[in-house]
């Protein structure tokens, strides 16, 4: 990631969001179904490039067809959303790979900077401040959701539509991290610094700021890092979250 | 007494397997209905229905002036999810436009202290946890208020604690009360009108009408016995 100040403030943009939709990925037991639903923008990367299209636009559309997806098996039929992630996702990594090409495979999976294009920055800014507004503008609902489905239906909330949201907004979150982190890594951004806030904190304001605090100073620390010993960035930002959960380990939780 | 709520012809299946079979009932404001029957026998279900929670056939009208609280069945929840029960009453203050005000009352009204509700709530004992669902249910000041199993996973002590708090509000409040028990002493006490649900039948009346030895042995498929929490 060149250091200019467009690419910082999307990296920070995309870290602030990774952050807080991490947070319900968490609390809501997705923590392996976040990691497999990225995987699906491989495909999507994999066409776009034959199409000579950018490969954000093909890994987002793949994300929200895959999004869609996993909203009407979970809400329409009684099969285990896991088994479905699990099978979907990993076909869809191992056709991507399969249309994808060498540096471009490498790039697609693990991120790789090239030149910001400014409607790229713009949707990418844009997105993020309506990911960072949708959760916690929607977090209450979430939390009765989360806590339980039938006292949410019971106070009002559509559970069915606020799922549907949340993962457009997740898969969102996921397709501003393909840039840096690419599809194995980006899963990770969203998932680390929430679990992390998961073991530091016990209420839910305390979680959702550590989570935000944990994801922007991994993807600073990480791209700088990265610079300095001439690394690609996505697996230094995700090595710097993975250190500062293993530090949050060594203390007790808070009681 | 005006109806509270209308049931009629209900019935819900799940896949292929008819749960609740043409049921009908009424109840009427101020009443306090025990639901019973075996594990199974679509307690639970019904009362899902009765929130919109799952699909039925036939009709359930409730009356347009009903504000229903809902107290859900005992919860599995995570003991490290960073959750306070200050974070869920506030949740539930905020989705049903309650004023800020109300939780503190709400709170009392269940008597949970700032002790409790500052704690995540993977830690709360069974009865404080239940109390914390009761004090969500206050919010919005119901009408109704539907308990299902109101002391699964609660000592006898807090088993007690709880029917007499929900009790004591229902007189207070001139609440409606539906719920579903397993304690039949409790029932036997508090209830104003009992459903029987099991073995693809219903029976409705008053608890001296249906909870006889002989229509529970029917219903649980042996004898049963139950005895008075003092």
């Amino acid at each position: 990631m060149t250091a200019d100040l467009p690419a910082v403030a999307l990296s920070v943009a995309m870290a602030i969001a990774a952050g807080l939709v991490g947070c319900f990925a968490v609390m809501r037991r997705m923590t392996l179904a976040s990691d497999a639903i990225s995987h699906v923008a491989l495909p999507g990367i994999a066409i776009a490039l034959l199409l000579h299209v950018q490969p954000f636009v093909g890994g987002l559309v793949a994300l929200l067809l895959g999004t869609l997806l996993i909203w009407v098996v979970e809400s329409r039929t009684r099969m285990a959303t896991e088994t479905v992630i699990g099978v979907v996702f990993s076909g869809a990594l191992a056709v991507g790979a399969m249309f994808t090409r060498g540096e471009e495979l490498i790039e697609a999976l693990f991120g790789g900077a090239g030149a910001l294009p400014g409607w790229e920055l713009a949707l990418g800014l844009v997105g993020a401040a309506g990911v960072v507004v949708f959760v916690l503008g929607a977090r209450h609902q979430l939390v009765l959701a989360l806590v339980s489905p039938d006292l949410a239906r019971s106070a009002g909330v559509r559970v069915e539509r606020l799922s549907l949201l949340y993962l457009l907004a997740f898969s969102f979150t996921v397709a501003l991290g393909l840039r840096y982190l690419g599809v194995l890594l980006m899963g990770s951004l969203i998932i680390i610094p929430a679990a992390t806030a998961k073991h530091a904190t016990r209420s839910l304001g305390s979680m959702l700021a550590v989570a935000v605090a944990v994801a922007v100073s991994s993807t600073l620390v990480g791209t700088a890092l990265a610079r300095a010993l001439q690394r690609e960035t996505g697996p230094v930002i995700i090595t710097v979250a993975a250190g500062v959960f293993f530090l949050a380990l060594l203390r007790r939780r808070p009681r | 007494m005006p109806s509270v709520l209308e049931v009629s012809g209900l019935t819900i299946e799940f896949g292929g397997l008819r749960v609740i079979d043409d049921l009908s009932f009424t109840v009427d404001d101020g009443e306090c209905l025990a639901i019973i029957g075996p594990s199974g026998s679509g307690k639970t279900v019904l009362f899902r229905a009765l929130i919109g929670s799952v699909p039925y056939q036939g009709a359930i009208r409730w009356a347009p002036e009903a504000r229903i609280g809902y107290v859900p069945q005992k919860l599995d929840i995570e003991r490290d999810l960073p959750l306070t029960g200050a974070d869920l009453l506030r949740a539930k203050a905020h989705v049903g436009r309650v004023p800020p005000t109300d939780v503190p009352r709400a709170l009392q009204m269940v008597n949970l202290g700032s002790d409790v509700t500052s704690r995540p709530i993977g830690t709360l004992s069974g009865g404080q946890f239940q109390r914390l669902l009761l004090a969500c249910a206050f919010l919005g000041r119901p009408s109704v208020l539907l308990f299902d199993e109101p002391t699964a996973g609660v000592d006898e002590r807090g088993e007690d604690m709880l029917y007499e708090t929900i009790h004591r509000m229902q007189v207070e409040q001139q609440l409606t009360l539906l719920l579903i028990s397993h304690e039949l002493s409790l029932v036997y006490r508090y209830a104003t009108k009992v459903l029987c649900l099991g073995r693809g039948r219903a029976w409705l009346g008053a608890p001296t009408e249906v909870l006889t030895p002989r229509r529970l042995e029917e219903l649980y498929g042996g004898p049963m016995t139950y005895h008075f929490h003092r």
